[in-house]
């Protein structure tokens, strides 16, 4: 079984992304005649550094930010770790970190080891989620405290496209005093965002997620933001990452930030028009299928939808036949053996968990795709809930 | 992804025998949809003992389809005494092998086709009255100590692919080490004494066997507020008496014929055979 490149009916945007055609171009010179370090003193290495300058720019034009508050790393989860061990560092007295139940493993598995690896020294608060997997603001209110050295809140989910309202929850963080960063992986590009107008002191961008290449992801650090790098090295990023640019990739992230801005408006009209049809087609054309997350705090391009008595990976490898390409939050997938610790936290009974499967969207997705996929799972959901112990026709009748 | 070879991939896109046997002979239901397989296995068997029809249900991953679907290929024809002889590793050889994350799949495979033929002789298993020792999978030590003997399994990790046990919150782990060290003895154990000559005095047996009441058998059945005790020994034949919980417990008849007789005749004489006194 193999899947030909450009047959792919690619609907799992939130897990990565086709790196853009015109973000390929724009990294071309860079990995070819361009190849001098932007560190050096002649004119070679310096023409470097330009393309560089050029990057920075386009990314804080995307977030409403100043060039200078944006740094270059490795991925997401490299930008995730050094805003929040960077906090701890600059307030080594306070021992609190908040966060949610729901971060991607970059955010949640820091933060366990933090609380078991450090002999003990930092208590996390992991704030739970309701059935729609949104946040009690009454709970984060009582969570912060003298001690909170940070709060980290992802912006959307990965999972649901569940969107968490970091803006105010920032604001309530600088009232006290305590810096707050998101994880906006999945947020960045799909929606639109203005720091300026923010209080939030950290945010997380990974490349992959927004059509430019893996392996090259963005700290923004508020101007004014007390702060301690991760990678000790050369004075590279103005001292805060060490290590040799990835040049390339990073002007093929700033190309891709320019290119989201520019396409912020069809994500939120027509490729949210096609996530609903997807949406609301399998709803109501396959019995015993449930939305997963809030109806409309969410991502234009994600749905995530549990179809009971049939377990994800054999949904998945079905959709494979057809060059479907999805993800899932059953156990099998993950090689764990629960269900997806998000569908978890918000009460989604293992029954539900198991069958869950994550469609992603992306400018690149057309109707006729939509329309292909809303034949297609239907007719492999009924063929594995003919072979599935646990349905029966009563299980249609007592919908 | 999982790398599943090309039979698995087969018996998965087109699984043989799927269904349900009118007037089942026997009917095997294995896991629950909370553990994310399930497996429903049911088989007629004819007046020569012999598997005539045998199909499945099954909620799961695709290992766990394709092990279903091989399992009925494997036993349709057989006689029952020979379908019981299949182990978990015989359903992954059959399919070419699985991902060893994945084995836990072949092993529902034998449970279901061990509780379908348990069902049409009308007997209970003996598996589900082990301890839990694993709450997040309902997995019990009976169901573990087999496993490790069946597949040779050296590490918890190991215990987790083919069983689940552990695979949830992980609170289980130094039970399962436990569990792993004694199996782990046990086994040793045996091989010496089947070098040993089978011959003792009935006051060795009688030693040996109070031994192993004391070690193996009575700390399970104290904690469920039962107990044992030897009465006599006759020859190869072990009187007991159940006490305790035990002795109203409608099951007693299978733990003692089951469990009892088969932890004695590994660790102390093969040829020994238990009988309940009231
Ligand atoms: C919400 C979220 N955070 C962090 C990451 C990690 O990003 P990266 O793969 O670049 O390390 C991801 C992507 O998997 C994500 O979805």
């Amino acid at each position: 079984m193999k899947t030909i490149p450009g047959e792919e009916v690619y609907m799992d945007n939130n897990a990565t992304t086709k790196v853009a055609p015109e973000v390929v171009e724009a990294m071309m010179p860079y990995l070819t005649d361009y190849y001098g370090n932007p560190s050096s003193m002649h004119i070679f290495g310096g023409q470097v550094g330009e393309a560089m300058k050029k990057a920075r720019l386009q990314v804080a034009d995307l977030l409403g930010a100043e060039p200078e508050e944006i740094t270059f790393t490795s991925c997401g989860t490299e930008s995730d770790s050094t805003a929040v061990l960077s906090a701890l560092q600059s307030f080594p007295e306070k021992r609190h970190i908040i966060t949610t139940r729901v971060e991607h493993p970059a955010i949640k598995t820091l933060c366990e080891n933090l609380e078991t690896l450090t002999g003990h020294k930092h208590r996390v608060t992991g704030l739970k989620v309701g059935p729609d997997g949104m946040l009690d603001m009454n709970d984060y209110a009582e969570a912060l405290s003298d001690d909170t050295a940070i709060v980290s809140v992802m912006w959307a989910n990965n999972e649901t496209g569940v969107l968490f309202p970091v803006e105010e929850m920032a604001r309530m963080a600088k009232e006290r005093g305590i810096l707050f960063h998101t994880d906006a992986v999945q947020a960045v590009g799909k929606i639109p965002i203005n720091l300026k107008e923010s209080a939030i002191d950290f945010l997380a961008i990974s490349g992959h997620k927004l059509h430019a290449p893996k392996g090259v992801g963005v700290l923004y650090i508020r101007r004014g933001t007390p702060f301690v790098p991760f990678l000790a090295g050369g004075h590279q990023e103005k001292g805060r990452r060490g290590g040799t640019e990835n040049v390339a990739s990073i002007v093929g992230m700033g190309k891709a930030c320019e290119l989201a801005a520019a396409k912020m408006e069809e994500e939120n009209t027509r490729v949210k028009a096609l996530r609903d049809k997807l949406e609301e087609g399998l709803l109501s054309k396959i019995p015993r299928s449930i939305l997963n997350g809030h109806k409309t705090e969410r991502l234009p391009n994600t749905t995530n939808i549990s179809f009971e008595f049939v377990e994800g990976e054999s949904i998945l490898l079905h959709m494979n036949e057809y060059n479907i390409c999805a993800s899932s939050g059953s156990a099998c997938t993950s090689g764990s053996l629960e269900p997806s610790h998000v569908l978890r936290a918000m009460g989604v009974p293992f029954t539900a968990a198991h069958g869950s499967i994550r469609f992603s969207l992306s400018v690149y997705n057309t109707e006729e795709e939509v329309d292909f996929v809303l034949e297609k799972i239907p007719q492999i959901i009924d063929s594995l809930r003919q072979m599935s112990p646990f349905w029966t026709n009563e299980e249609v009748a007592a919908k | 992804m999982w790398e599943y070879t090309d039979v698995v991939q087969e018996h998965f896109l087109k699984p043989r025998n799927v269904g349900e046997v009118e007037n089942p002979s026997g009917i095997g239901d294995v896991g629950s949809l909370a553990c994310g397989d399930a497996l429903k296995l049911t088989i007629r068997v004819d007046d020569n003992d012999t598997i005539v029809e045998a199909k499945f249900k099954t909620f799961g991953c695709a290992s766990a389809i394709a092990s279903s679907s091989a399992l009925t290929e494997m036993i349709k024809g057989m006689k029952v005494s020979e379908a019981e002889k299949i182990t978990n590793e015989d359903i992954a050889d059959f399919l070419g092998g699985l991902p060893k994350e994945k084995m836990h799949c072949s092993v529902m495979g034998r449970e279901a086709l061990e509780a379908a033929i348990a069902d049409y002789r009308g007997i209970t298993l003996p598996m589900a009255e082990g301890q839990i020792v694993c709450e997040c999978f309902g997995v019990t030590d009976l169901e573990i100590i087999r496993t490790v003997k069946e597949s040779n399994l050296r590490t918890i990790e190991e215990i987790t692919n083919f069983t689940k046990a552990g695979g949830g919150c992980g609170k289980c782990e130094e039970k399962l080490q436990n569990i792993l060290d004694e199996t782990l003895g046990a086994v040793k154990e045996i091989s010496e004494a089947v070098k040993q000559p089978q011959r003792m005095t009935t006051l060795q047996k009688i030693k040996k066997i109070e031994e192993v009441l004391e070690r193996e058998i009575k700390p399970g059945l104290r904690q469920d507020g039962g107990d044992i005790e030897l009465i006599d020994v006759d020859g190869d034949t072990v009187l007991v008496s159940m006490r305790g919980a035990c002795t109203s417990c409608a099951k007693s008849q299978t733990t003692v014929k089951e469990f009892v007789e088969k932890k004695l005749r590994e660790l102390v004489l093969d040829t020994l055979t238990v009988e309940e006194t009231q």
